[in-house]
């Protein structure tokens, strides 16, 4: 088989995968309804992939914020402009990194763990269980899970903006510890981040972020080899494909979003 | 009035039947698992299919329930053709059958209480309290009333599979199929679970059908016994008419002899060959 033959092969199986996958997310939208009948699902879903992300989430707000506000204030006393320190730190965070981060740290904490939980439950035949109950996995496993992503990554997202801004993270350099003075740091912030641009774009992103990070993981997960090493290259997979995913995702929004300005 | 007991050459036929598999062709791959395979389950009673291992009797159940389609032939649970319902007719369908996998397939992160209860509160909108005490008689009929609290990583295998089973008949229904349900149980427990799957089929009027391949514990509680190698039904009949077979194959089979016409060897170069190359693997 030459290059070329092996390079198509490997192209078209990449297309059925997205074929494959684009069925299974009708399959979950379409479960997405039944979601109201049974709340507790979605809420129980909410805490394992949103309340127990909060901890590499916070800590990572409070250590990014700090770092921007250090090399950001050594960037901006060259021109004698650290006044505009809350400004850009505001604006990295709120814009770029603020969604980014955090969706990567989702899909390596959440993402990861859906995969692998619903990898084992196959592997375990508690799915094949669960249909021979006439219980559909889709809408009683994989659809609470893929809602739940895309409620909790823009939750998640602005816990860690307030994070990086605020009292524990730039805040704490810049005005603590560098002497910028607190009154412009909160100023140049309200002046120059927009609420319609700005925060309800993060929104938007986030929650595509989230989509995108949970449809990977519970598409992985479900498609997995019933094998150790299957579970295995799922998590991998759903790290990898959903990391690059929002990376691509984000260049598309930013043009998108913020592209005419 | 009770149906005919079935016969050698004459496997039961037509309404007596909850399950017909006719011409049934299916491949893993490129492995044949099936090729024709035909075969009846009559209402009523307890049908076995025994066979060793590896030769598919897991995929027949899978093929009866619907959780996998044959690539020729066809599967009919109580006349309906199983691979041509809907999703929604078929979960319907299933409503009516309960089964018991190999692996107990018990949902990790529920209690024993909860994975009985799991099918009464997915189906029914019985009271909490109505549901407690179902469970509860499941659970005492498989001896594991006082484990309900435990979670399926406190069973034994064993264990896992009573309540599996008390999960499956939790929902009474008219069909049960036991993947290897003697698999891992004690004696006393295998005595139990013996008479327990008489008497549910017996009492309840259920059809059942045992996947096994422990041939004196299946022999002595199936009304009617399939035998299944290589893709194909060696032969059926009655646990006497099993027997009694002069076919060698199941001979060897029911007396687990090591010489006969099955290979205990998977197929190969000769031993003394694979020897003698040391260099290949």
């Amino acid at each position: 088989m030459t290059t070329m033959q092996r390079g198509f092969n490997t192209a078209t199986g990449w297309m059925a995968d997205l074929g494959r996958g684009a069925i299974f997310l009708m399959r979950i939208l379409f479960s997405l309804p039944g979601l109201i009948l049974k709340p507790r699902l979605l809420i129980e879903q909410i805490y394992s992939v949103g309340v127990l992300s909060l901890v590499i989430v916070v800590v990572a707000g409070v250590f990014v914020g700090m770092v921007l506000a250090l090399s950001g204030y050594r960037l901006l006393v060259g021109f004698g402009a650290e006044e505009a320190l809350g400004t850009s730190v505001a604006l990295v965070v709120v814009r770029e990194l603020g969604p980014v981060v955090t969706g990567l740290l989702f899909a390596g904490r959440a993402g990861s763990a859906l995969a692998a939980e619903i990898g084992l439950m196959k592997a375990t035949d508690q799915l094949s269980g669960m249909e021979m109950m006439a219980v559909d996995p889709v809408k009683r496993i994989v659809a609470p899970r893929f809602l739940a992503g895309v409620i909790a990554l823009p939750l998640l997202t602005s816990i860690f903006c307030v994070m990086a801004i605020g009292a524990g993270g730039g805040y704490f350099v810049g005005v603590d510890m560098l002497g910028v003075d607190a009154g412009s740091y909160w100023s140049g912030i309200q002046s120059n981040v927009d609420f319609g641009e700005d925060i309800i774009n993060i929104f938007l992103k986030s929650g595509v972020f989230g989509a995108i990070i949970t449809w990977v993981a519970v598409y992985q997960g479900y498609h997995a080899p019933p094998t150790s090493e299957g579970v295995s290259r799922a998590t991998t997979n759903t790290v990898v494909i959903a990391s690059l995913a929002i990376l691509g995702a984000n260049l598309m929004l930013t043009a998108v979003l913020f592209g005419s300005h | 009035m009770t149906p005919e007991p079935p016969t050698l050459d004459k496997p039961p036929q037509t309404r007596d039947n909850l399950v017909e598999v006719r011409g049934v062709h299916f491949t893993i791959g490129s492995r044949v698992i099936y090729k024709a395979v035909d075969l009846d389950i009559a209402r009523g009673r307890i049908t076995a299919i025994m066979g060793p291992s590896g030769t598919g009797k897991t995929t027949l159940l899978r093929l009866i329930s619907g959780q996998w389609r044959p690539a020729q032939g066809t599967v009919h649970f109580d006349g309906a053709h199983v691979a041509k319902l809907s999703q929604n007719d078929l979960f319907e369908q299933r409503k009516r059958m309960g089964m018991l996998f190999q692996s107990g397939a018990l949902l990790t992160d529920l209690s024993v209480f909860d994975n009985v209860a799991f099918p009464l509160r997915e189906h029914t909108k019985l009271p909490e309290r109505l549901i407690r005490d179902i469970v509860l008689m499941k659970l005492e009929a498989v001896g594991l009333r006082g484990a309900r609290a435990l979670y399926p990583a406190q069973l034994s295998g064993g264990m896992a599979r009573r309540v599996a089973l008390a999960r499956a008949i939790a929902l009474d229904p008219e069909m049960i199929m036991y993947d290897e349900p003697f698999a891992g149980q004690d004696p006393i427990s295998m005595g139990v679970l013996l008479r327990l799957i008489r008497r549910l089929n017996d009492v309840l009027g259920l059809t059942s059908i045992v996947v096994s391949h422990d041939v004196k514990e299946t022999l002595g509680i199936a009304d009617y016994v399939y035998v299944i190698s290589d893709g194909e039904v060696i032969d059926h009949g009655t646990p006497q008419q099993i027997r009694d077979s002069r076919s060698e194959w199941v001979q060897q089979f029911i007396h687990a002899e090591a010489d006969g016409p099955v290979p205990f060897h998977y197929q190969g170069t000769p031993y003394a060959e694979d020897l003698l190359n040391g260099s290949r693997r």
